[in-house]
């Protein structure tokens, strides 16, 4: 069920102001959610003011460089800085993105940093995702298949069926369209969101998996795939520029086409 | 939450004690997109179309009963309330329409791109806008 305001324990309340080092030129101010599971207290915005000359060009150098030389408990995740690991989603701005893809340059005033959104929170900037990534194993997210590979070769596809899984393969399940999904939000314990229903089409769509029909069996449901209205804040959203919304579109499509 | 992700909410601090976990800011911190913005005006025009049709039932109900309840509906139709809320209804049955249409086109599978997508979603408020317009012009025109 759909609940619009915050819980009691999850409201946000004002945090502690860093200031900039004196002498700064280009100051701007970062305001980022912090929430520490040892001190019993509701999340706060903390504000870092980062000196712009003395730090990189993307959201995720001003918050590394927060946990460098300001301060050492901001937890967030990271790791490639380069937008194919996924690790650094969060909210930036008001939409979900990779903070190593999101050039500080593009934000209009303060920088403001969430979690991604609805999920519950471990500490800071760290989202369970427990759910998600329990979502995509039920939809068995690997080739399945009843006849043999060639025993002296893999599984070969024509350059046009290979075609069909560009747009699918590259997602890296930072699950930023999933937690940008109004419906998600309010039916995520049932509706299985963009990011895995994406991934349902990648194997869906590839050549050389056999088990299409059973595939579509099991997201025949109303809530683990109906509960998508088109809104499409996931396309919106993709930093990869990637199209869920497109991908369940077709997997409806399906649905009709094999009722005939 | 009410459901099984309520399992996740709670989680471990560093003694090993059990805490509740807050839940993320959504609607709170999310800005309004051009997609989410034309997805609940959809809803919301849907429901308040429902509510035309129970005032449009009355309308008939009213007409069928007679001469004297028919002037009474149609009086209160054309005080400005009445004009108001007819107004509010012609704007949500043409934006429904034509949202509808673009829900039709992405359910045969057209207009999922970003850019088409930007672009109907601007003609849909556009054509809105100019529908319900035309149609009060030759309301008074004709009326």
């Amino acid at each position: 069920m759909a609940e619009f305001t915050l819980p009691a324990n999850s409201r946000v309340g004002e945090g502690k102001t860093h200031k900039a080092p004196a002498g700064a030129k280009r100051v701007k101010a970062f305001k980022v959610y912090r929430w520490n599971p040892d001190d019993g207290k509701n999340p706060v915005m903390d504000t870092f003011e980062i000196d712009l000359d003395a730090c990189g060009p993307m959201v995720l150098d001003a918050i590394i460089k927060i946990k460098n030389e300001i301060d050492s408990s901001l937890t967030f995740r990271r790791s490639c800085r380069e937008g194919i690991c996924g690790s650094c989603a969060m909210n930036i701005d008001g939409t979900n993105t990779l903070a190593c893809l999101k050039p500080i340059s593009e934000v209009q005033g303060d920088v403001k940093i969430n979690p991604l959104p609805h999920m519950p929170v471990v500490k800071d900037l760290v989202p369970d995702l427990s759910q998600p990534y329990a979502q995509l194993r039920s939809i068995e997210p690997w080739l399945q298949a009843e006849t043999a590979p060639p025993p002296d070769a893999e599984r070969l596809q024509s350059k046009e069926e290979r075609a069909e899984i560009d747009g699918l393969w590259e997602c890296i399940l930072c699950f930023c369209c999933s937690t940008s999904c109004p419906s998600y939000w309010w039916n995520g314990d049932r509706y299985l969101g963009p990011a895995v229903l994406l991934q349902a089409y990648r194997w869906i769509a590839d050549s050389r998996d056999e088990a299409t029909g059973k595939r579509l069996d099991a997201l025949e449901d109303p809530f683990k795939l109906y509960r998508c209205h088109t809104i499409m804040n996931c396309t919106q959203t993709c930093p990869k520029g990637l199209n869920p919304a497109k991908a369940i579109g077709k997997v409806k499509q399906l649905m009709l086409e094999r009722q005939g | 939450m009410k459901d099984v992700r309520e399992a996740l909410m709670v989680g471990r601090n560093s003694e090993g004690k059990l805490v509740r976990r807050p839940l993320s800011p959504h609607l709170q911190v999310y800005k309004p997109q051009i997609s989410s913005a034309t997805s609940i005006f959809h809803r919301i025009t849907g429901v308040a179309l429902g509510a035309g049709a129970v005032l449009f039932t009355a309308w008939l109900v009213c007409a069928a009963a007679g001469d004297s309840a028919f002037s009474v509906i149609q009086a209160i139709f054309a005080s400005w309330i009445g004009l108001i809320v007819l107004f509010g209804f012609t704007l949500a049955l043409f934006y429904h329409f034509c949202n509808g249409i673009r829900h039709l086109a992405w359910d045969a599978g057209k207009g999922f791109e970003l850019p088409d997508m930007h672009r109907s979603g601007r003609l849909v408020i556009g054509a809105t806008l100019v529908l319900t317009v035309a149609f009060w012009l030759i309301a008074f025109l004709v009326g």
